[in-house]
């Protein structure tokens, strides 16, 4: 009996081995080149799964972040299902504010933290299971389906990005699952970027008017995010690292 | 694989049982083969014999699809199982699949096959309590004192 699964199979492009992909040499490029030609070749309709030409990122305007406003985190909390069960040690850390101060200057800053999304994730470096990986389209994310909690990622993130679920949980976001002994981080929304949507705690910032956050496509030239990226000064965190984070920081 | 093993020899007897146990009466049935809930949605086009079987398959290829691949439009997904097989208790509201005699239960417990699904997804469809309430029909007579009674307890 033949499994329909397979006719899915048959939908996605050829996985290229690496045997085959030695063999052949420069048609496996034009075959991982094909699903991005054939999306512009339909009159750029949005592609559902992860495109490789698209490398999604944030920029955040500190300038415009309020001290005392949190609704990203609060939005992040609610979209996601986690809440602060009040131990720092063991907090969920998808997002949180940080606040600056430059000792020299007075000058005081105030700005949410969350997975940088690296180009070169550390995490996905140490990972002994190939749980933590990188999408296509930039966004760096933790498979809870390989994941075995060693905690490796959470020692090389050098943003504390990442958390362990120490407790059993219940009722979690359909589109959210989370479970004990698995560490978890900011999925960038990945639910609502597939479905064309703008992340949970971009849009909470938008309500508050702040207008902070920025989310949008790298790799696009005519994207917001790219002309913003393009006019004005802004600085990855720890850019000394050479990570490329997919999140950038303006007037830090 | 042993497990594996078990599992296809104890869902080849199920099947096996259906086939040729159509003589036995109701009570019979319900005694020798775990009692499996309806599902509320259409029947699956596979059957339910090929699904029985290959359901993890299905659902792993698929999720593994959409969460390393992104790719959303997958025709197996555990929140479809999920919310076209809950059934709803007397209050209205989702019991959790994976509590005993519930759908998913049912056969893995009578199977002996550990499901890890719910340690990290939910066992319960997303619904507020309005649109559970408005999902479900009213209730008879029966059904009211059931619950009435259910509460009262």
């Amino acid at each position: 009996m033949k499994l329909p699964a397979l006719k899915t199979m048959a939908k996605v492009p050829d996985q290229i081995n690496r045997r085959d992909f030695l063999k052949s040499g420069g048609a496996a490029v034009t075959l991982t080149l094909a699903p991005g030609i054939t999306v512009m070749a339909f009159g750029g309709e949005a592609s559902a799964a992860a495109n490789p030409a698209t490398r999604w990122g944030l920029l955040i305007d500190v300038n415009k972040c309020a001290k005392d406003c949190d609704a990203c985190v609060t939005g992040c909390s609610v979209e996601n299902g986690w809440k602060m069960g009040g131990n720092p040690e063991t907090d969920a850390q998808w997002i949180r504010k940080v606040d600056l101060t430059n000792k020299q200057t007075g000058r005081e800053v105030s700005m949410p933290m969350m997975c940088q999304h690296c180009e070169e994730p550390p995490c996905v470096d140490v990972c002994p299971t190939g749980a933590s990986f990188k999408r296509a389209d930039g966004i760096v994310l933790v498979d809870k389906h390989t994941c075995i909690g060693c905690r490796y990622c959470m020692m090389a993130c050098p943003f504390k990005a990442r958390s362990f679920i120490h407790e059993d949980l219940e009722d979690q976001k359909s589109y959210a699952p989370r479970g004990k002994g698995t560490v978890e981080s900011c999925t960038l929304c990945v639910h609502r970027v597939d479905e064309g949507g703008i992340p949970a705690c971009v849009e909470a910032c938008d309500a508050t008017g702040h207008g902070a956050m920025m989310f949008g496509d790298l790799k696009d030239p005519t994207s917001d995010i790219a002309i913003a990226l393009a006019s004005y000064a802004s600085v990855g965190l720890r850019d000394d690292l050479r990570l490329n984070t997919g999140v950038r920081y303006s007037n830090l | 694989m042993i497990t594996r093993l078990a599992t296809i020899l104890v869902l080849s007897g199920l099947l096996g049982a259906g086939l040729f146990g159509g003589a036995a009466t109701a009570q019979e049935h319900s005694a020798l083969l775990p009692v499996v809930p309806k599902a509320t949605g259409e029947a699956h086009p596979e059957g339910n014999a090929f699904m029985r079987i290959n359901h993890m398959k299905l659902l792993r290829h698929d999720r593994d699809d959409t969460m390393r691949n992104g790719n959303r439009d997958i025709d197996y997904s555990l929140k479809e199982c999920v919310a076209c097989h809950v059934q709803t208790g007397a209050d209205a509201l989702p019991i959790p699949i994976n509590s005993e005699g519930q759908f998913c239960s049912a056969c893995h417990e009578f199977a002996a096959v550990k499901i890890d699904c719910f340690q990290c997804h939910n066992t319960r469809p997303e619904l507020n309590e309005t649109q559970a309430l408005l999902s479900r029909p009213l209730p008879d007579a029966a059904a009211l004192s059931a619950y009435l009674d259910e509460v009262t307890e």
